[in-house]
């Protein structure tokens, strides 16, 4: 690991200012950014922790039912305060990593990292949910835009995410077995208006909707809806643990289970 | 009655008490005064010419003490190679020379091209941006029938290919061999690759280089399985260091699994650069390093012939390996695909005629050497496997099949050069059979099918040679080193004992099961007994530990000096109850003349032997302190029966294993507590050859699993309960204490047992798979079930 400066705000304008040096990086649980820098692939001048800041903290119901999770809050504290809100949100937390990534790991770190294999821009896109920032709202529809690469300008904080809450919803996630990220993961989830489909780990533009199972599923949630659909192997990652065509296999099957558990 | 004290009991490893509290003395614990910090600069590519290296910039650093390129070691030898073996025209194998850091060229990545020196290890690794090394990258060999194609890029450009050696081994008669093949009933072929591994011990590689200039004296400090070999390799054929002024030292290691056998640059760097600079120098290799440094295991690729009569007795059976070496020859590279694997082509059956043909061959990956088992479970699972797919084929039972051929006469002179001294097979199988209920699978069978699951059964019965190895015998097969072990006994005028060891313990819990067995010959209480290893010092010259070999060889050595300080601790006995030698007995510490109620205890005579007041002076000399030295006559075998249960979800590929059970005879068992521990371990590293762990280059020599990210270690969710068993007991009848060893029996039964299992449930389940190559991977297995 290079130096570095570091400096822990406790506003989100402080942070915002500390942001604004150059070569400054946000730093939330740093699960994925200080493996990296011990691996010298990142060099930030200066690091700014967002986990000083009590406002980014902390998940609660909205006046509009959904349940807004503050930006730096950690996996840990998701699993156990959404379990009764948002079961399925609260189920995927508690999956990610191991004890020790869940307590130091937070949603806005990892939605703004959106690793094409990590679990939560599942849940972020499968539930249609508004990522708030320091600036604005984006809509998930918006806000992935390809693996690693996001909506988020120079210096933006995500300061909550505000998950709309389904009728019923599950994630399924099968693991790549040596780092446990999903090799494909499916966040289904069913709305009045409708029902969302994301899928993660699978494609080579990172976390994506299945629109034809969403379409399917819509008019009939149940795991023989998917049966006459298929998915292509294109654009699907392959990589030493598994080929294109078996992710997509994958991303059928485990729609079908994610299903089966939801309904 | 299971005992509580000595030979046969289940004691607590003594030494858990400093390693689970954190108080154990590892080589990354010690610093020394004004010690240095050594970063190993390595090739990030495969192969590559290196044009020039300036270091100027970077010791111009503040902080940096030097820059030590190849330069620095010209008066110094390469890493030597501990065997050497003949190839099948007599010829001896292709040696080339292994740097210290490269020369002219790199040759696999993590390859070691400089060495910076700073005052902290940061600043070390810092320094590394400000090297200017230039290479010029050339086309890498990474597979080997690639390799050994005409007009392929050579690794070594001085020798005259990339084949290390063409060996043939077993039945002298071909003819008889082609003609078994050509007349058989039947014949089974396989092809089949065992992977590569990284093996991945908890602790990554340390070393700290010391020098004393007013006595001349270095010191070595390192996480090493043998210091004694890594002080005759280091200091004959490296630094030129005399024994008498190189001590080594490994202290607490945290796991080896063979890794930490051989002898490597880094201990050679840190000494040299000591005396170099007249201060001390600590490596600490991260765990990246470990994956490109450390010596990978396995790594064949094989085809193996079985031929059988219509009754499914074996005829005949031929196998055609290549054996990856890497990019140089580690320190027993050599012998593990040759002496440690085609001796062990006859397994547990009568096979009359056997031929084993390997090609070593030289690719730019990191160096393979031993790893848990080293060629022992390359011989286990290519023959289990191709049994298992025999079976399959004759419409047999995989059970009955191996039945029908077992050996059940002993001694057994195989055709493949060893002699098994004693077993029991159908003893092993009748345990597995009863202890995995595998009377009941079928019910369970039919509940996976009723729960969309595919259940399987497989089997695998292995033999091992251990106790390695009779020094004459290795000889004449390539070794340059002798394979004894010794033990020094000093008993304390108090009665207490001090046993110095040759063996090492780096997990086996030596100081635990090798104190039952001094106290169990003397009669006294284990804690009068300390168990000291792991320095050149203060321990007799040893081998070390590797092979299953400890409590074999180690502890016969130990037995050998415990019997002398009992004969003469007798004479000192005869002396002070003025009775005849030949009269005293000693029992649970007591001295006594038979026949009569006189007696002395053992603090006693210990006594008497240090302050010799009235002892015989004129017959033997004052003190009590012995040295065997123990060579064994023989390998030992041990063997067993081993049986997987898995579920395979048809959907997905996925693996679940359900159940394992080994049924194991290590003949005598010294703590059973420690050996269903051993082979726990052993399972969790077979299971995860099997399952999980590959360890894989792209094409131009990356290696694409190198971090856990992409390596799959076991894990406790990936293994089941095991279920152990060590009911089936034929002693060893060629070593004082009966015993076999038991440490890599694990990892050699299993990965063949549980691709025996995935297989037996994809046929069940309708699926026509002949063989899936490990790690069993869910896209592999899904891959393989729809064509």
């Amino acid at each position: 690991m290079y130096n570095f400066e570091f400096s822990k705000p406790s506003t989100v304008a402080d942070a915002v200012a500390a942001l604004a040096s150059e070569d400054a990086q946000a730093l939330g649980g740093g699960q994925t950014l200080l493996p990296t820098m011990k691996q010298r692939l990142a060099q930030p001048e200066t690091l700014v922790s967002l986990t000083g800041i009590d406002e980014l903290k902390g998940v609660c119901q909205g006046d509009n039912g959904a349940v807004v999770v503050g930006g730096a809050t950690t996996h840990a504290t998701v699993a156990a305060d959404a379990a009764a809100l948002y079961p399925a949100l609260a189920a995927l937390a508690s999956h990610i990593g191991d004890p020790q990534v869940r307590n130091r790991g937070t949603i806005g770190g990892s939605l703004a990292n959106n690793d094409p294999a990590a679990c939560y821009p599942a849940a972020a896109l499968g539930s249609g949910a508004t990522i708030t920032t320091n600036k604005r709202d984006i809509a998930a529809d918006d806000y992935f835009q390809g693996m690693f690469t996001t909506a988020l300008e120079e210096g933006e904080i995500i300061t909550s995410v505000s998950f709309p809450v389904p009728e019923a919803a599950n994630y399924q996630k099968f693991v790549q077995p040596a780092s446990r990220f999903a090799m494909v993961g499916i966040f289904v989830a069913k709305y009045s208006d409708g029902v969302r489909v994301a899928v993660t780990g699978a494609s080579e533009d990172g976390v994506y909707r299945w629109s034809e199972a969403e379409a399917a599923l819509s008019s009939n949630f149940s795991a023989s809806a998917l049966s006459d659909l298929s998915v292509s192997s294109d654009g699907m990652i392959t990589d030493l643990h598994a080929t294109a065509a078996y992710r997509a296999h994958l991303v059928k099957v485990m729609t079908g289970r994610a299903v089966a558990a939801a309904s | 009655m299971p005992k509580d004290s000595g030979i046969g009991a289940s004691n607590k490893r003594r030494e858990d008490i400093r390693f689970l509290t954190g108080t154990g003395n590892y080589t990354d614990d010690i610093n020394l005064n004004g010690q240095a910090y050594a970063h190993i600069v390595r090739s990030d590519m495969a192969h590559g010419t290196i044009n020039s290296i300036d270091v100027s910039a970077a010791e111009a650093i503040d902080g940096v003490v030097k820059v030590f390129t190849a330069a620095d070691f010209e008066g110094v030898g390469g890493i030597p190679c501990g065997w050497q073996v003949t190839d099948r025209h007599g010829q001896p194998m292709q040696e080339p020379k292994h740097p210290i850091l490269a020369e002219g060229k790199v040759r696999h990545v993590g390859d070691p091209i400089c060495v910076i020196v700073a005052e902290t290890a940061e600043l070390a690794r810092d320094a590394a941006d400000a090297l200017n090394i230039d290479i010029t990258e050339l086309p890498a060999v990474i597979d080997m029938k690639d390799a050994l194609a005409d007009g392929a890029t050579k690794v070594h450009d001085d020798l005259t290919n990339n084949l290390c050696y063409d060996w043939g081994f077993g039945s002298e008669d071909l003819d008889a061999v082609q003609n078994a093949f050509d007349t058989a009933h039947h014949v089974t072929t396989l092809e089949l690759k065992n992977n590569r591994l990284v093996a991945n011990p908890m602790e990554p590689r340390v070393a700290v280089g010391d020098y004393a200039r007013h006595s001349d004296e270095s010191t070595l400090y390192t996480t090493s399985q043998n210091p004694h070999v890594i002080r005759l390799l280091m200091g004959a054929f490296v630094l030129g260091i005399p024994e008498h002024k190189l001590r080594v030292v490994a202290p607490d290691v945290g796991g080896g699994f063979g890794a930490k056998i051989y002898h490597y640059a880094e201990e050679a760097i840190v000494t040299f650069a000591a005396k170099a600079l007249g201060r001390p120098v600590k490596w600490t290799s991260s765990r990246s390093e470990a994956f490109v440094s450390d010596a990978h295991g396995r790594d064949h690729v094989t085809k193996i012939e079985l031929a059988m009569d219509k009754e499914g007795k074996f005829l005949a059976v031929r196998t055609d390996t290549h054996a990856n070496m890497g990019a140089y020859l580690s320190t027993f590279a050599p012998s593990i695909p040759t002496w440690l694997h085609g001796t062990l082509m006859a397994g547990n059956y009568t096979t009359p005629l056997i031929h084993v043909n390997v090609k070593a061959v030289f690719t730019n990956t990191t160096p393979v050497d031993a790893y848990r088992g080293a060629g022992r479970p390359e011989a286990t699972f290519q023959l289990e496997r191709v049994i298992d797919k025999a079976a399959r084929e004759m419409g047999m039972d995989p059970v009955e099949i191996r039945r029908k051929n077992f050996i059940t006469e002993f001694p057994y002179a195989t055709p493949v050069a060893v002699e098994y001294d004693t077993g029991d097979y159908h003893a092993t199988m009748d345990a597995l059979l009863a202890k995995s209920d595998h009377a009941g699978f079928e019910a369970r069978a039919a509940q996976s099918k009723a729960n969309g699951k595919l259940r399987g059964f497989g089997i695998a019965h292995y033999i091992e040679a251990c106790g390695i190895a009779p020094s004459a015998l290795v000889g004449q097969l390539g070794a340059r080193a002798g394979l004894y072990e010794s033990a020094t006994v000093r008993v304390n005028a108090t009665g207490g004992l001090v046993v110095m060891t040759g063996s090492h313990s780096h997990g086996q819990g030596h100081e635990t099961s090798f104190a039952q067995v001094v106290a169990e010959m003397i009669g006294i209480d284990e804690s009068m007994v300390e168990i000291v290893h792991g320095d050149t010092a203060n321990t007799p010259m040893g081998m070390g530990t590797y092979g299953s070999r400890s409590l074999a060889v180690g502890g016969s050595a130990l037995v050998r000096a415990t019997e002398k300080i009992i004969n003469k601790a007798k004479k000192v006995a005869a002396h002070l109850m003025e009775a005849a030698e030949g009269d005293i007995e000693l029992k649970d510490g007591q001295f006594t003349v038979a026949g009569t109620d006189k007696s002395v205890a053992w603090g006693d005579v210990t006594l008497a032997a240090y302050v010799p007041h009235n002892y015989p002076l004129e017959e033997i000399e004052p003190g009590l302190e012995e040295t065997a030295f123990y060579d064994p006559a023989n390998f030992t075998y041990p063997s067993g029966a081993y049986g997987c249960e898995v579920e395979v979800d048809p959907e997905t590929g996925k693996v679940t294993v359900l159940g394992f059970t080994a049924a194991d005879d290590f003949g005598n068992v010294v703590n059973p507590m420690i050996v269903e521990g051993q082979v726990h371990g052993g399972l969790a590293q077979g299971i995860g050859q099997a399952l999980l762990e590959n360890c894989a280059y792209d094409e131009n020599g990356q290696l694409i699993s190198a971090s856990y990210m992409d390596y799959a270690m076991p894990r406790a969710d990936d293994l089941p309960n095991f279920t152990v068993d060590h009911s089936s007991v034929t002693p060893c009848t060629h070593n004082p204490l009966g015993v076999k060893g038991c440490g890599e029996a694990g990892a050699i039964g299993s990965p063949p047992a549980l691709v025996n299992a995935v297989i037996d449930a994809l046929q069940r389940g309708g699926h026509d798979v002949a063989h899936i190559d490990m790690p069993l991977t869910p896209g592999r297995v899904w891959a393989a079930m729809n064509g």
